[in-house]
C-alpha cells in the first residue's frame, strides 16, 4: 500500500493530556509517521484541517454539548476506524466530574451549564458512538498507545489491500 | 471592508479551543471577542469537601499542557496552609521538574505551533528533509522536547500529570545513571536551542503596543517557582496578598474569566519574566545571548516567542548545573497536621504567573479553592491587540490576511484555553 494513512486526532472536553503525550511520542517517531501517515485533522499540528475521508480517528475527551455529539457523529460517519483515547473519552472522568455533583452543587453551576448549552450529563465517547478501540490512562501510557496504532495500522491495510 | 462580522472558528496550533468574532462597522473595529470554547469541567467546585492530600494529582487535570505546574502550585498551596517547610533537596527537584516543563512544552509552542508561519507552512511536519535548513530544525525540535521530556520524567515521574512530586517533598528520587544521562541529553541539545533563539531573532513579525507586565520574580536565580509578584512599573506584591490587585472580569462570551489590574489590562508570560528579571538568567546563558538579551524590555509580543527560547537556554543550563553539583539522596517526605487555614500557591507557569488558593480545615477537607490561569490573565490584552492590529489592516486587508496576521499573533502569546476555561466562583456571579 502506497497510500499514506488518513489520520484524524480530536479534542472534547478535557485537559488535552493525550495531544500533549502523542507529541511527546512523535519525539521519537516523527520520521515513521511522516512517511506512512496523513495527519488530514489534526488542529494541534496544522491550520489546514479536512474532514473528509479518515482511516483512523483519534478522540480525546468527553462529551458536554449537543455540538460536540453533532461533531463525533459527523467523525464517526467519515471513519474507518475510532479510536478514544484517554480517561475523560474511555470513562467521561474526569471531565465530567459535575455528573456526580450534589443537589446544592449541581444549582450552583447551573447557570453556566445553562448559559452555554451543555448536556445536562456529560457522556463518555461510546455513549455516543461505536467505538473500535480504547486506550484507556490519564494520559494515555505511550506504550499501549504504540500497540494500538501498529495493530489499526495493519487492520487499515489489510482493508485496502481487499 | 466597511461593515462585516468575521468570525473566525476554531483557531489551530494553539492549546484548546478557541474562537473569535470581529465587529467592525464603517470600516472601524467595534468590538474583538475571543472566546474560548472549552466546556467548564469545575474544578474548583469539585475540590469542594476533598481531603488535602487529592487536592495536587485532581488539579492536575485541569491542564495536560502545563500539568507539571499545575501540580507544584497546588503543592505550594497545600503546604502554606499545612505550614510545611520543605527541604532544600526538595525545592531543587522542583526546579528541575519546571526546567523540564519549560523545556518541552516552550519547544512545542515554538517549533510546532509559531515556526510554521516564519517558514510559511502549515504544519511543522510539512517541513522538507531534504532542505538542510529544514532538516536540522525538525531533527532539532525533536531533540529538544526529548530532553525536556526526559528531565521531567527522570525527577518527576511524567512529563505530563507527574506522579512523584507530592505534599512535602517527593517520593521517588533520580538514580545516577538518569541524571548522567539528563546532563548528556540537556548538553546535546545546546546548539539547537542557541539556533531556536536565532530563527525568532531574526523573524519578521512585529507587533508593539504599549501594556503592562507583571510576573512572579525570584531573588537570586530566574526560576518559576519562588519569590514576589512584580509589575513593569515597580510594584511588588507578596504571594499571599495577590488577591487584593487582581480584578475578575466576567465575559459574558467566553467560558473563560478574565483579570484586570488596577492599572487595566496587563500581560504575563516568558515576555512578563524576561522583561523583568532577565539579569538572573544563568550565567552561562548569559554569556551566549549579549545581542538577544538586548531585545529586553520590550513591550513587541512576538519577542515572547524569543522570550520562551531564551528561557529555554537557562532551563538547560541551569539544569546541568544543578544536576552535576548536587547528589541527590533518599528523603523522608515531611508531614503535618491539618489545621484551619488559608494556602496560596504561586508559580510561573509556561504562560505566565499560575495562582492557587485554598481554605483548609483542620479535619483536613477544602472547603473552597480558586484558581487564576496565565491565559486567563492575558485574555483582555489579547483582545485589545487584536483590535489595534485589525483596524491598523483596514480597510485594505483581505478576511484571509486578517485572520492569518490574527492568528500569529495570538499564538505569539501561547494561550491555553485547556487552562483558562475550567473555573467558577458563585459568588462573583451573584455580585
Amino acid at each position: 500500500m502506497n497510500e499514506k494513512i488518513k489520520i484524524g486526532w480530536f479534542s472534547f472536553s478535557c485537559c488535552e493530556d493525550n495531544t500533549i503525550v502523542m507529541t511527546e511520542i512523535m519525539n521519537d517517531h516523527w520520521q515513521e509517521w511522516k512517511k506512512i501517515f496523513d495527519f488530514r485533522h489534526a488542529r494541534v499540528l496544522k491550520s489546514d484541517n479536512i474532514l473528509d475521508e479518515l482511516d483512523i480517528a483519534f478522540v480525546e475527551g468527553a462529551i458536554a454539548s449537543d455540538e460536540h455529539a453533532k461533531k463525533l457523529k459527523e467523525i464517526r460517519e467519515k471513519s474507518k476506524k475510532l479510536v478514544a483515547v484517554g480517561a475523560c473519552a474511555v470513562v467521561g472522568m474526569p471531565a465530567g466530574q459535575r455528573n456526580y455533583f450534589n443537589e446544592q452543587q449541581k444549582q450552583e453551576i447551573q447557570f453556566l451549564i445553562a448559559r452555554f448549552s451543555a448536556l445536562p450529563k456529560v457522556l463518555k465517547v461510546s455513549e455516543v458512538v461505536t467505538v473500535d478501540a480504547e486506550i484507556p490512562g490519564c494520559p494515555m501510557e505511550p506504550n499501549v498507545f504504540l500497540d494500538a496504532v501498529n495493530k489499526l495500522v495493519s487492520e487499515i491495510k489489510q482493508i485496502c489491500t481487499q | 471592508m466597511h461593515t462585516v462580522d468575521l468570525k473566525f472558528d476554531h483557531l489551530t496550533k494553539v492549546e484548546g479551543a478557541a474562537t473569535l468574532d470581529i465587529a467592525i462597522r464603517d470600516g472601524r473595529v467595534e468590538s474583538v471577542h475571543f472566546k474560548i470554547e472549552e466546556y467548564k469541567r469545575f474544578f474548583t467546585k469539585a475540590m469542594e469537601g476533598k481531603p488535602i492530600a487529592a487536592i495536587p494529582q485532581l488539579l492536575a487535570r485541569i491542564c495536560g499542557t502545563c500539568s507539571n505546574a499545575h501540580i507544584l502550585c497546588s503543592i505550594e498551596a497545600c503546604e502554606h496552609a499545612l505550614d510545611i517547610e520543605p527541604s532544600l533537596q526538595t525545592k531543587i527537584l522542583r526546579q528541575l521538574t519546571m526546567y523540564g516543563l519549560n523545556i518541552r512544552d516552550h519547544a512545542l509552542h515554538l517549533y510546532l505551533f509559531a515556526m510554521p508561519d516564519i517558514y510559511g507552512k502549515d504544519a511543522f511536519l510539512d517541513f522538507d528533509e531534504n532542505d538542510p535548513e529544514q532538516h536540522q530544525l525538525l531533527h532539532d525540535a525533536f531533540e529538544i522536547k526529548a530532553a525536556g521530556n526526559y528531565l521531567a520524567t527522570i525527577v518527576a515521574g511524567r512529563s505530563v500529570h507527574a506522579i512523584y512530586p507530592t505534599i512535602g517533598g517527593f517520593n521517588h528520587f533520580p538514580g545516577k545513571e538518569e541524571i548522567d544521562e539528563a546532563i548528556k541529553k540537556l548538553g546535546n541539545i545546546r546548539p539547537a536551542v542557541l539556533r531556536l533563539i536565532d530563527v525568532f531573532q531574526k523573524a519578521p513579525f512585529h507587533f508593539d503596543r504599549k501594556t503592562n507586565f507583571m510576573a512572579l520574580v525570584p531573588k537570586d536565580v530566574y526560576g518559576f517557582i519562588d519569590g514576589v509578584i512584580k509589575t513593569d512599573d515597580g510594584e511588588i506584591i507578596e504571594e499571599k496578598d495577590y488577591r487584593d490587585h487582581l480584578e475578575r472580569i466576567v465575559l459574558p462570551y467566553s467560558q473563560a474569566s478574565a483579570y484586570q489590574h488596577k492599572r487595566g489590562s496587563y500581560m504575563v508570560g516568558a515576555l512578563a519574566r524576561m522583561n523583568l528579571a532577565k539579569d538572573l538568567l544563568h550565567a552561562r546563558t548569559k554569556s551566549s545571548l549579549r545581542g538577544a538579551l538586548d531585545i529586553f524590555s520590550s513591550t513587541d509580543i512576538f519577542m515572547n516567542n524569543v522570550a520562551q527560547a531564551i528561557e529555554i537556554l537557562h532551563c538547560l543550563d541551569h539544569a546541568v548545573e544543578i544536576l552535576q553539583s548536587n547528589t541527590i539522596i533518599q528523603e523522608p517526605i515531611v508531614k503535618k497536621a491539618p489545621r484551619d487555614a488559608v494556602g496560596v500557591g504561586v508559580v510561573e507557569a509556561p504562560r505566565g504567573t499560575l495562582y492557587h488558593q485554598y481554605h483548609v480545615r483542620k479535619d483536613g477537607v477544602v472547603t473552597s479553592g480558586e484558581v487564576i490561569v496565565p491565559t486567563g490573565q492575558n485574555q483582555i490584552n489579547i483582545e485589545e491587540d487584536i483590535f489595534v492590529l485589525v483596524q491598523n489592516l483596514l480597510p485594505d486587508a483581505a478576511k484571509e490576511k486578517i485572520q492569518l496576521e490574527v492568528e500569529k499573533l495570538i499564538r505569539a502569546y501561547d494561550p491555553c484555553m485547556s487552562c483558562a476555561a475550567h473555573f467558577l466562583k458563585v459568588r462573583w456571579n451573584e455580585a
